[in-house]
C-alpha cells in the first residue's frame, strides 16, 4: 500500500488522504452517528484497529524512507579522504591551549624527575585488592568511610572500583618490582581518581592526583621530610615551606598530613588559610610493614615512603581558582587563560 | 569531635593561651579544625527592661522603645513586634560588638536616634531563634542592667571542633584528649570523681548478664541502679552536653552521654522493669528476628549485605525471654527505653568486636554516636570505670541513688594489647633521628604505655587496653615509633633530601603523549576534560551494540556509564561554546576511554577478591587522543590536513588515510576513513567527520560538519606496530635535482597514498612524491580519477643526465601501470 511511496512528504500527504479529515475512514466515522450505541462501539473498535494497523504501517515505512534518506544523503557527501591532496591546504592558525590540569601534571612531574623520580601510571578501574586490601583497608573496614567510592557493576557487588585515589599504583609498583627483581623504586604516579562526591565549587567527584613512591635501603621519615620540602620549594617558590602533622592513613606508619605556607597570604593568615597561616596539601608517610607484606617485599631489608595530593588542588591555588567547576565546563573563554 | 577547654582542664593543667594550645593539638595530630569562642561578643550586652512603646511617624515596620538598662530611660529603635512593655530583652549598648563581629553605633532612623540594638537569640548566636527578640522573662529573673551572661550563667568558653584520625579511639574522649596534652605538656593526669558500688548487696541477686557469643562480645557489665528518679540534669551536665553538640534529654541519658563524651565509654541504660528476667544476653541475631529501634524503624536482622564478606552477622542484647532488646552497639529498641516513670535501671557498659559493629552499622545503614565509638575500638578495660562514673554524675541529681554491689561482669574474647620491641636503633632507622633514651620511655609512659628494657637493651612496650591500633611485630614497632614521634613533635625531627643513583626521567610513551599535546594545542586546539562518566542514553548513541560498563551507585542516571568514546563529550563541549556565542571551536582531550571485559579480547586481567586471590577481568582502557574541529570552515580533509601535521612530526613512517565503509562508531559513515600503519597494518584511528546524527542528537545543530581526529596513543606508542622514520640523517644533495610531474588516469580503487608509495620506491634516484592534484571530471573514463604527482629526482653525487631522468620516469610510468594507471 505504501511501498511506491518514495518520500517523507509524499508520506505525510498520503496518509492525510487515508485517515485524514476528508479520508474515507473519516466519513465511515461520521456515519456512526446514526447507529445503535452497542453497534456503535463494536464498530468504533474495529474502525480503531483499522486506523491503527494504517498508521502502523505508515511509521515502518515512514522509518524505511528515513534510512533511505539518510543514505542518499551520505553518498551525496560522499569525500574519498586518501584523496585529500594536504600540501595544497593552508591550515589557518589561531593558538590554541593546553588545559589546566594537564599543564600543572607536565611540571610536577617534571620537578619530580628532575628530583630523580621516574614516572608511572595505573589504570582508573580497579580491583578491591589493589584499591583497598593491598594498601591495608580490609573489607568493611570504617578508614574506607574515608573514600566515597564509586563500585563498578562487574564481578560481585562491590569488589570492583573506580580508584578512589592514585595510591594503588604504588602496589602495582611494588608487585611488578619484587617479580622483577628490580627494587628500588622511585616513581611519581600522576593519574585521574573518583570519589562520590556531590561536585560543588571546591570537589569534583572527578579529580587527579599524583602519588609518589620511594622504596630503597635505608629510608627514614627524614628522607620524606626533606623530599616533601625541597618538592614543596621548586614547585611553589623558595619562601613556601612545609611542614608535617601527625594523620592517619592505613597504608603508611607514621603518617602525616603535609601543609605549606598559605599561597594566597604568604603565610601571614588570611580567610583561605583559617588564619593559620598554613593550608593542608596532601598526605604523606612510611609504607606501612602490612603493605610490603601484602606484595612480599622484606620490611627489614627495605623501608620507603610514599605520598599523595591533588594535582587539581595545586592548579587551584596557584591560580586563586574560586569555581573548580570551571575545569570540566570547557568553556573556550577559561581554556584560553592558560598556556 | 566539639571538645569544651573548659573540660579539658579539670582533667590536666594547660598553658593559659588558647594558641598555644590549639598548636599542641594540630602538632600531635588532634587536628583543629575551628574554634567557637562562648561567651566572646555578650560581654558587653546587658539585660534591659521595656517601658515604653511609640510607633514612629511615617514608619511602618519599626517602632520607638524607651529601655530602662539600670541607668534610666534609653530610645532604641527597633523592628521587632514580640514584646510588651514591662517585659525584659537584652541590650547590646552603643560600642558593644557583638558575637561575628558587628558593632554597635548610635544611628538616627526616620528622625529618631538608636542607642543600641535590642536583639534577638540569633543575634548573640545563643540559639537559631530569630522570630523577634529574645524575651527574658520565664527563663530567668531578670534584674535591669544586669550583664547578660551572669544573668543566663553563660560562663566564657573556648570549643575546639577536633578531627580525630581512625585510628585514634582512644582520643574520641576528653579524657583521650587530655592524655596527649599531658603528655606533651609534661603535666600530669587527673581522675574525675568516680562513685562506687555498696559493698551490702550484690547484684547477681536480682540481675543476670549473659554472653552466648563470646567472639562479637568481648566484656558485658551490667549494674543495677535502684531509687532512680528521671528529671532534669543540673546546669553543668547540660551545658557540657550543650557545648559538645548534644542535647539534653533527662538526667539518666544525659549521665551516659555525658560519660561517653568524656571517657570514651558508651553505656546503655534499659528501664529494669522492662528487661523480662532482669536479664542482658549477647547473642548472633537469628535469620528471620526483626527489631524497631529507637528511631522507629524496623531492622530485619541477619540479612547478609553487599561488602565483600558480609554475611549478614548482626550481634544482638536479648532479654531473658530471648526477645531481641537492640541491635549491640549501635542502637537500643523501643521497648526497653527508659521513661519518666523509671524507677530501676540496669546499665549496660560493654566492648563489642568493632568489625562486627562496622558490618552492621553500614548494612544498616545506622550510625550512632555509640556504634562510632564501637567500631574504632572501645577500651575493654573502661567499662565499670565508665559506671563509676556515670553513677557519680546521675547521683548529683538523685542523691538516693543506689549502685547495687558486685556490678554483672562477664568475659567473651578481647584482644590482648600488644607487646613490640624496639631496639635502640629503630627509631633512629625510621625516623633518620636519634631521640634520647629517657624522653622516649617519658614519652611513652605518659601515654599510657608500659616500657620495660630486656637485657640487650631494647625496649619491651606494652600497649594500654585503650589503644588498640598497636599491633605487633614490624607494623606494632611502627605504630609505637608514630606514637614516639608524635608526642617528640614531628616539627622537631630532621630533614634530608635522599639522592640515589638511578636516574628520573619520564618513558617513551609519556614523552610521546606530550609531544601529541603539543602538536595538537599548538594546531589550534583548546584542550578539554569531558566527563569519564556519561548516561545510558548517550552510550547508545555512537554504541548501541556493545555492553556498558555501569556504575553500582551513580551520584545521577547521567553519570552512570563509563564512556566509551570520548567524541560525545567533545561534540557536546562544543556544542555548548556555540551556545555561549562562540561557533569557532577546535576542541582536544587526551584521556582513556572504556570497553566492557565481554566486548574486548584484550579485557584487562588482575587480582581482585578477597585477599587478592581471584583473577578478575576487568574493562580494557584505552588511550585515546581525540579532536573535534568545530571551526565554521573545518571539515573532514581539515582533519586529514591535521592528521597529516601529527604523522610528520611524530616521524611516523608510513600511516596512511584509507578509505574504508563503516569507520567506526560516532563517525560519518562516507567521509571519514581509518589511519592504517601500511607496514604491519595496524589501524592507529580514525579522521574524518562526526557523524551528522550524533551531532544533531547531542547539540541540536544540523549542517554543521565537525572534523574529527580520534587516534590511539596504546598503538601509535607501540614502535612493533607504527613504524617511524629513519632516524639516520639524509644530507640534501649538493646537485639540482630534476622535478617532474605525472598525471595518471587512476582507478578510484587504488589509494593514492599506495600508488605514490611505491612511485617514492620505483628507483633509488626518487627523492620525494607529492600528491598536488585530483581531478575528477567527465572526460576520464567512470570509476576513475586523475592523480598528479610531482617527483623529485637527485642523485647526492651528480647533476642526472636527460637519459637518467627518462628512464626513471619510465620506471615511473611501469609502477603506475602496475596500479592500472595510465599517463593522462
Amino acid at each position: 500500500m505504501l511501498a511506491d511511496v518514495a518520500s517523507i512528504e509524499e508520506l505525510d500527504e498520503r496518509v492525510a488522504s487515508i485517515v485524514g479529515k476528508r479520508s474515507a475512514f473519516a466519513a465511515v466515522q461520521k456515519s456512526f452517528g446514526s447507529l445503535e450505541p452497542d453497534e456503535r462501539r463494536t464498530m468504533g473498535a474495529r474502525l480503531q484497529e483499522a486506523r491503527r494497523s494504517v498508521e502502523d504501517a505508515v511509521e515502518r515505512r515512514r522509518i524505511e524512507l528515513r534510512a533511505m534518506e539518510r543514505a542518499a544523503m551520505l553518498e551525496a557527501d560522499r569525500l574519498d579522504l586518501g584523496d585529500v591532496v594536504v600540501e595544497t591546504r593552508a591550515w589557518a592558525v589561531t593558538p590554541g591551549h593546553a588545559g589546566l590540569v594537564g599543564s600543572t601534571q607536565a611540571e610536577l612531574e617534571d620537578v619530580f624527575v628532575a628530583m630523580g623520580f621516574t614516572v608511572a601510571e595505573g589504570p582508573e578501574v580497579e580491583s578491591d585488592w589493589y584499591n583497598f586490601e593491598a594498601l591495608n583497608i580490609p573489607p568493611a573496614h570504617p578508614a574506607r568511610g574515608m573514600w566515597d567510592t564509586f563500585y563498578v557493576d562487574l564481578g560481585d557487588p562491590e569488589t570492583v572500583v573506580l580508584r578512589t585515589h592514585t595510591s594503588p599504583t604504588q602496589v602495582h609498583l611494588m608487585e611488578a618490582a619484587v617479580s622483577a627483581g628490580s627494587l628500588p623504586i622511585h616513581s611519581v604516579a600522576p593519574g585521574r581518581c573518583y570519589r562520590r562526591d556531590t561536585p560543588d565549587a571546591r570537589h569534583l567527584a572527578a579529580f587527579h592526583q599524583i602519588e609518589g613512591l620511594v622504596v630503597d635501603r635505608e629510608i627514614t621519615f627524614a628522607d620524606l621530610a626533606g623530599t616533601i620540602e625541597t618538592f614543596t620549594r621548586a614547585y611553589f617558590g623558595p619562601d613556601i615551606e612545609s611542614r608535617l602533622r601527625p594523620a592517619f592513613f592505613p597504608f603508611t606508619e607514621p603518617s602525616a598530613e603535609f601543609e605549606i605556607t598559605c599561597t594566597i597570604c604568604r603565610g601571614a593568615g588570611c580567610r583561605t588559610c583559617s588564619n593559620t597561616g598554613w593550608i593542608e596539601l596532601g598526605g604523606c608517610g612510611m609504607i606501612d610493614p602490612a603493605v610490603f607484606e601484602a606484595v612480599g617485599i622484606d620490611p627489614d631489608q627495605w623501608s620507603g615512603f610514599a605520598f599523595g595530593f591533588g594535582i587539581d588542588r595545586c592548579a587551584q591555588m596557584r591560580h586563586e581558582l574560586s569555581d573548580m567547576r570551571a575545569l570540566v565546563d570547557n568553556d573556550v573563554r577559561f581554556l584560553g587563560q592558560f598556556a | 569531635m566539639k571538645t569544651p577547654l573548659s573540660w579539658l582542664r579539670d582533667f590536666v593543667d594547660l598553658p593559659e593561651s588558647v594558641e598555644q594550645i590549639r598548636a599542641a593539638l594540630d602538632d600531635l595530630g588532634l587536628v583543629v579544625e575551628g574554634i567557637d569562642y562562648v561567651g566572646e561578643g555578650l560581654e558587653d550586652v546587658v539585660v534591659a527592661r521595656v517601658d515604653e512603646i511609640h510607633p514612629i511617624d511615617g514608619a511602618d515596620r519599626i517602632r520607638r522603645i524607651v529601655v530602662d538598662a539600670g541607668n534610666g530611660p534609653l530610645e532604641i529603635v527597633c523592628g521587632a513586634w514580640n514584646f510588651e512593655v514591662g517585659e525584659h530583652v537584652p541590650l547590646a549598648p552603643v560600642g558593644a560588638v557583638l558575637p561575628g563581629g558587628f558593632a554597635i553605633a548610635r544611628r538616627s532612623m526616620r528622625g529618631v536616634v538608636s542607642n543600641g540594638m535590642l536583639c534577638s537569640a540569633r543575634e548573640l548566636r545563643l540559639s537559631e531563634e530569630h522570630e523577634g527578640l529574645m524575651v527574658l522573662d520565664g527563663m530567668i529573673e531578670p534584674r535591669p542592667g544586669e550583664r547578660l551572661m551572669e544573668a543566663l550563667g553563660i560562663e566564657a568558653d573556648v570549643v575546639f571542633d577536633l578531627s580525630i584520625e581512625g585510628n585514634r579511639p582512644d582520643a574520641w574522649s576528653i579524657a583521650g584528649v587530655a592524655r596527649d596534652l599531658a603528655a606533651r605538656f609534661g603535666r600530669p593526669v587527673r581522675e574525675p570523681a568516680l562513685a562506687t558500688p555498696r559493698s551490702d548487696s550484690s547484684s547477681d541477686a536480682v540481675a543476670a548478664g549473659v554472653i552466648e557469643a563470646p567472639d562479637l562480645c568481648g566484656r558485658l557489665t551490667v549494674s543495677v541502679l535502684r531509687n532512680v528518679r528521671v528529671g532534669s540534669s543540673p546546669a553543668w551536665v547540660s551545658n557540657r552536653l550543650e557545648r559538645a553538640g548534644m542535647r539534653p534529654i533527662s538526667n539518666v541519658v544525659d549521665a551516659s552521654n555525658l560519660v561517653m563524651l568524656e571517657l570514651g565509654q558508651p553505656t546503655h541504660p534499659y528501664d529494669a522493669h522492662r528487661v523480662a528476667g532482669r536479664t542482658l544476653r549477647v547473642r548472633r541475631a537469628r535469620a528471620g528476628e526483626t527489631l524497631v529501634t529507637l528511631d522507629g524503624v524496623t531492622r530485619s536482622l541477619a540479612n547478609p549485605g553487599r561488602g565483600l564478606g558480609d554475611t549478614g552477622e548482626d550481634c544482638v542484647i536479648t532479654d531473658g525471654d530471648d526477645q531481641v532488646l537492640g541491635l549491640a552497639g549501635i542502637m537500643g529498641g523501643a521497648t526497653s527505653e527508659i521513661s519518666d516513670t523509671t524507677t530501676e535501671v540496669l546499665l549496660e557498659a560493654a566492648y563489642f568486636d568493632p568489625m562486627t559493629i562496622a558490618r552492621s552499622s553500614k548494612r544498616h545503614g545506622l550510625r550512632s554516636e555509640a556504634s562510632h565509638r564501637f567500631e574504632r575500638g572501645v577500651d575493654p578495660e573502661l567499662a565499670l570505670r565508665a559506671v563509676a562514673r556515670f553513677v557519680a554524675v546521675l547521683a548529683e541529681s538523685v542523691p538516693e541513688l543506689e549502685w547495687m554491689g558486685a556490678p554483672i561482669d562477664v568475659r567473651g574474647v578481647v584482644p590482648t594489647p600488644s607487646t613490640v620491641t624496639v631496639r635502640r636503633d629503630d627509631v633512629e632507622r625510621a625516623l633518620g633521628t636519634a631521640l634520647p633514651t629517657a624522653a622516649v620511655v617519658a614519652n611513652l609512659g605518659a601515654l599510657g604505655f608500659v616500657v620495660a628494657e630486656s637485657d640487650d637493651g631494647a625496649l619491651v612496650v606494652t600497649a594500654p587496653s585503650s589503644r588498640p591500633d598497636i599491633r605487633t611485630g614490624a607494623a606494632g614497632r611502627a605504630d609505637v615509633i608514630e606514637e614516639i614521634a608524635r608526642v617528640w613533635g614531628y616539627s622537631r625531627l630532621a630533614r634530608h633530601t635522599p639522592t640515589w643513583p638511578q636516574p628520573g626521567g619520564m618513558t617513551q610513551r609519556q614523552r610521546l603523549r606530550r609531544q601529541v599535546r603539543a602538536i595538537v594545542v599548538d594546531a589550534g586546539t583548546f584542550e578539554a576534560w569531558t566527563p569519564t562518566l556519561g548516561s545510558e542514553s548517550s552510550f547508545q548513541l555512537t554504541h548501541e551494540t556493545s555492553t556498558p560498563v555501569r556504575i553500582t551507585n551513580p551520584l545521577a542516571q547521567e553519570e552512570s556509564v563509563l564512556r566509551p568514546t570520548m567524541i560525545t563529550g567533545l561534540v557536546a563541549a562544543w556544542g555548548r561554546n556555540v551556545e555561549r556565542g562562540f561557533p569557532d571551536v577546535r576542541l582536544s582531550e587526551i584521556g582513556v576511554v572504556f570497553t566492557h571485559p565481554d566486548d574486548t579480547d584484550q579485557a584487562r586481567l588482575t587480582r581482585g577478591g578477597a585477599g587478592g586471590s581471584v583473577n578478575l577481568r576487568l574493562p580494557s582502557e584505552n588511550e585515546r587522543v581525540t579532536v573535534v574541529l568545530g571551526h565554521r570552515t573545518d571539515d573532514a580533509t581539515s582533519a586529514v590536513v591535521l592528521w597529516s601535521q601529527v604523522a610528520n612530526r611524530l616521524g611516523l613512517a608510513d600511516v596512511v588515510v584509507r578509505t574504508t565503509d563503516g569507520p567506526g562508531p560516532g563517525l560519518h559513515p562516507t567521509r571519514s576513513a581509518t589511519l592504517v600503519d601500511r607496514w604491519s597494518g595496524a589501524i592507529v584511528g580514525t579522521v574524518g567527520e562526526v557523524d551528522p546524527q550524533l551531532v544533531e542528537a547531542v547539540t541540536g545543530h544540523q549542517g554543521r560538519r565537525l572534523g574529527l581526529l580520534d587516534f590511539d596513543l596504546d598503538v601509535l606508542a607501540d614502535t612493533d606496530a607504527v613504524r617511524r622514520r629513519s632516524t639516520l640523517a639524509v644530507v640534501p644533495s649538493r646537485y639540482p635535482s630534476a622535478v617532474i610531474d605525472l598525471a595518471f588516469v587512476t582507478p578510484q580503487s587504488v589509494h593514492a597514498a599506495d600508488l605514490g608509495h611505491d612511485l617514492a620506491s620505483s628507483s633509488p634516484l626518487v627523492e620525494s612524491v607529492v600528491l598536488f592534484d585530483v581531478y575528477h571530471g567527465a572526460a576520464l573514463a567512470p570509476g576513475t580519477r586523475s592523480l598528479a604527482f610531482t617527483v623529485r629526482l637527485g642523485a647526492t653525487d651528480r647533476t642526472l643526465s636527460d637519459t637518467e631522468v627518462a628512464s626513471a620516469r619510465e620506471a615511473l610510468i611501469a609502477v603506475g601501470a602496475g596500479h592500472g594507471a595510465v599517463l593522462r
